[in-house]
């Protein structure tokens, strides 16, 4: 064989493997998103659309939020967010630049912007909508974090270690809806003899500057068999306002509603698969 | 070779002094910082990156622009580089060093930096941006000090270094394309989304890094008496010329789909950057003036840049290549980050302004770039003195 | 080398001066051993008390790890007690003063953990309210 077709088949055979590699390791990034799936990671025919339901085996938490019953009772919205920055240790600063929130209402046209027309109903174009971090079966965050600070943990939930995070906030550029919040100062200061934090709870950390934070589905309260606390105190105001559960178990109270009602995501285009859904 | 920095005449004295003074401001902004959080910033919730990223990101550009200087004298062994190509690799060096250190200027536990060594996600694209900018960094020191050395000696470089210049070549590209992958890989921010988003990054970079290179070689050759020769700055405004060009026809490519389209992902952002975005009754356009700016600048500078190179005025050539580094400088390194955050994912318009603990910060790393450049070049400058000095005399 | 005499006579004396400290304490003897109080009503820790004392930290990160990362929150032994796998819900059951405990070796070993820059510290008896 002359040296030349020895080079050229050489090469062919390289880049047949390439051609076969390259989008076998695509698509597993595709799916892998971070890792720590623990068996999450949607067949690689639905990593494609994004719209369809996920995560075949293992508890995925998730939970339907029924907007026209929070409109329905007003202050119950304020009520859960008050429950959830309380137990977190959430402070609450005077200038909107250090903004920190978890949990927080949005008018629909903010919270919703690719279901929004511009003829709408009462509850769309006045109402106030509960938003948080969404619990991505796909989500970008983890995908950017560099030290895997945030990451899936084995339920579904979106996890900060507050411990690793270098303060890079990518994950804050990465997420598509706006639900992570950076310590730009010490939440522990205080302002005219105001402290940020008014009470702190002892029984959770707060936080300290340069790292992100975000909602946590309430981990410890799941672990100890407790709905999360906007759950708890939804229910309290408005029976059904906030149906929390394994969506993974098609017994599971989220399962039913979401077989029964008609949902909406937020962004679904954006192919994260988020497991908050809304009744609107 | 190293000593040579230890002698200059007053008034590279007074730069160094100079630029001393500004580094010291910047450190003392960063202690303030340090101890007070980045609150101590303009960023927020919503433009969650400000001056220090987006200074990164065009710092990577001036970095990977040494290519324009490197790969014609390498690889096509294009002789009228030889003077300017090894400030090419020392610039690169300084503009990684500022790179750097803005990076650890944003970060809020800098402390903790080294996490993404130790918990290593190689799913992220800034791990990737650790390893190449890194490398390049590596790269440019060993083949800068080496090649320089060997001439220092009166020598031809090593032949094992040949691989590590031809590895840099690739590694330019790779940096400035990892670092727009940064960006447009981020579903929900619908002006980095974009594909065009690393071809842009490198038309800017191959414009604006020889551009800077060619303003310091003019300014050398009235202080330091270096000439970079006649034949070098003709060949670089036609380098210069052409990547300023695509550059705005990228910029134009990007204008069209949002205003042909009317998506308004697409749209508001480019609104914003250039007439300004009008949302509930109120118009945002605190980078309006800074875009036209950018806008007339680099247009202008394009004509003038030519011009110059037919009056073969080097006057006309610094102002052109001044004209266009601004102009570029402004594109990328404020309305391309910054433009990015507005509107924010849930469609509220937030405008950023920097502190002046910020800009002092910014003004300390750019003094320290140029403090790094200035040793640099003053080692370069007297290395080649004195090899063709001995040249003469053999 | 230049200099040779100077040089190494130069690195002597620095040398002398850095261990002197060193020297000091070999000699004299260390008296101001710290001693952390102990909680009342207690007899046993989740490991031996040398254990603790050597590695706590250790067992502080690999706890943070499983409670966080690997979701294992169940509770551990302590002797006859099952306490949290926590700083701020586990040690502190127990150890009820920072102040009396943590800081009394920490101080004297000059290390200061950030913990607290996060986790709440349990509130002092007014006299021992502590800076940091």
């Amino acid at each position: 064989m002359d040296n030349n077709r020895r080079k050229f088949l050489k090469l062919a055979g390289l880049t047949a493997v390439a051609g076969v590699a390259a989008p076998v390791a695509l698509n597993s990034l595709a799916q892998a998103s971070g890792g720590h799936g623990g068996g999450h990671a949607a067949p690689a025919a639905e990593a494609h659309g994004g719209h369809g339901e996920a995560a075949p085996t293992g508890v995925r938490w998730g939970m339907v939020i029924d907007t026209t019953k929070f409109n329905a009772t007003p202050g119950l919205a304020e009520k859960c967010m008050d429950a959830c920055h309380g137990y977190h240790n959430v402070p609450h600063f005077p200038v909107k630049k250090d903004e920190i929130k978890w949990l927080w209402t949005e008018k629909f046209e903010n919270a919703f912007p690719e279901h929004t027309q511009n003829k709408r109903n009462d509850l769309t174009a006045n109402g106030n909508f509960l938003v948080s971090c969404n619990h991505c079966d796909n989500p970008p965050c983890v995908k950017a974090c560099p030290t895997r600070a945030t990451f899936k943990n084995s339920e579904g939930i979106i996890v900060m270690d507050f411990h690793r995070c270098i303060g890079c906030r990518f994950c804050m550029a990465a997420c598509p809806y706006g639900a992570r919040s950076f310590n730009w100062r010490s939440p522990r200061g205080s302002h005219d003899g105001v402290p940020f934090i008014k009470e702190i709870n002892p029984r959770f950390p707060t936080r300290m500057r340069g790292v992100v934070e975000k909602c946590n589905f309430c981990a410890g309260h799941l672990k100890r068999g407790e709905l999360p606390l906007c759950v708890q105190t939804a229910n309290k105001g408005a029976e059904g306002a906030m149906v929390f559960g394994d969506l993974n178990d098609p017994n599971s109270a989220v399962s039913k509603v979401l077989r029964k009602r008609f949902t909406i995501q937020r962004k679904p285009s954006a192919g994260t698969k988020p497991s908050l859904f809304y009744i609107v | 070779m190293v000593d040579k920095i230890l002698k200059g005449n007053g008034l590279y004295w007074a730069w160094v002094v100079m630029l001393l003074g500004v580094m010291s401001a910047g450190a003392l902004a960063y202690v303030a910082q340090f101890n007070y959080g980045l609150g101590a910033t303009g960023m927020s919730r919503d433009v969650s990156w400000g001056l220090y990223i987006s200074q990164f990101t065009f710092l990577v550009g001036v970095a990977a622009g040494g290519l324009m200087l490197v790969l014609p004298y390498y690889i096509h062994h294009y002789k009228a580089f030889s003077r300017i190509t090894i400030l090419g690799e020392f610039m690169a060096i300084a503009a990684i060093v500022m790179c750097l250190l803005f990076i650890m200027a944003d970060l809020g536990q800098p402390m903790r930096a080294l996490n993404v060594v130790f918990h290593a996600q190689p799913g992220s694209m800034l791990f990737y941006d650790m390893i190449v900018l890194n490398g390049y960094l590596f790269l440019n020191l060993l083949c800068g000090f080496v090649i320089l050395h060997a001439e220092y000696k009166g020598i031809k470089y090593p032949t094992w270094l040949k691989p590590f210049i031809y590895l840099s070549i690739p590694w330019a590209i790779s940096i400035h394309t990892v670092t727009a992958f940064l960006y447009c890989g981020l579903p929900g921010r619908h002006f980095w989304l974009t594909a065009i988003l690393a071809p842009r990054f490198l038309a800017s970079a191959f414009a604006a890094g020889p551009s800077l290179l060619l303003v310091i070689a003019l300014i050398m050759k009235q202080t330091a008496n270096f000439d970079v020769g006649q034949t070098a700055k003709d060949k670089l405004v036609t380098i210069i010329g052409y990547a300023t060009i695509v550059n705005f026809f990228f910029v134009i490519c990007e204008v069209f789909v949002g205003y042909y389209s009317q998506i308004p992902g697409h749209l508001h952002t480019i609104q914003y950057l250039y007439v300004g975005l009008t949302h509930h009754g109120e118009t945002y356009n605190n980078l309006v003036p800074f875009m036209q700016a950018s806008n007339i600048l680099g247009l202008t500078g394009l004509g003038v840049l030519f011009y110059s190179r037919k009056l073969q005025s080097d006057g006309y050539l610094a102002l052109a290549c001044s004209m266009i580094f601004i102009a570029l400088w402004i594109d990328k390194g404020l309305g391309l980050v910054l433009g990015g955050f507005v509107p924010t994912p849930l469609e509220h318009i937030v405008e950023y302004y920097p502190t002046l603990i910020e800009v002092l910060i910014v003004a300390g790393v750019w003094g320290t770039g140029a403090f790094v450049l200035t040793l640099l070049y003053k080692m370069v400058v007297a290395v080649k003195r004195h090899s063709e000095s001995n040249l003469e005399i053999t | 080398m230049y200099d040779k005499g100077t040089v190494l006579t130069g690195l002597a004396i620095f040398l002398v001066l850095a261990l002197s400290a060193v020297g000091y304490n070999m000699i004299a003897g260390d008296n101001n051993k710290p001693e952390p109080e102990k909680p009342k009503g207690y007899t046993s820790c989740v490991l031996e008390k040398s254990e603790m004392a050597k590695s706590h930290m250790q067992l502080l990160n690999q706890w943070r790890d499983e409670v966080i990362r690997d979701g294992k929150r169940e509770m551990v032994p302590a002797g006859d007690l099952m306490v949290e796998k926590s700083l701020q819900n586990g040690c502190l059951h127990c150890h009820t003063s920072k102040v009396k405990f943590c800081d009394r070796c920490h101080e004297y070993a000059s290390v200061y953990p950030y913990c607290w820059d996060c986790h709440i510290a349990p509130v002092e008896p007014a006299a021992g309210k502590e800076a940091h």
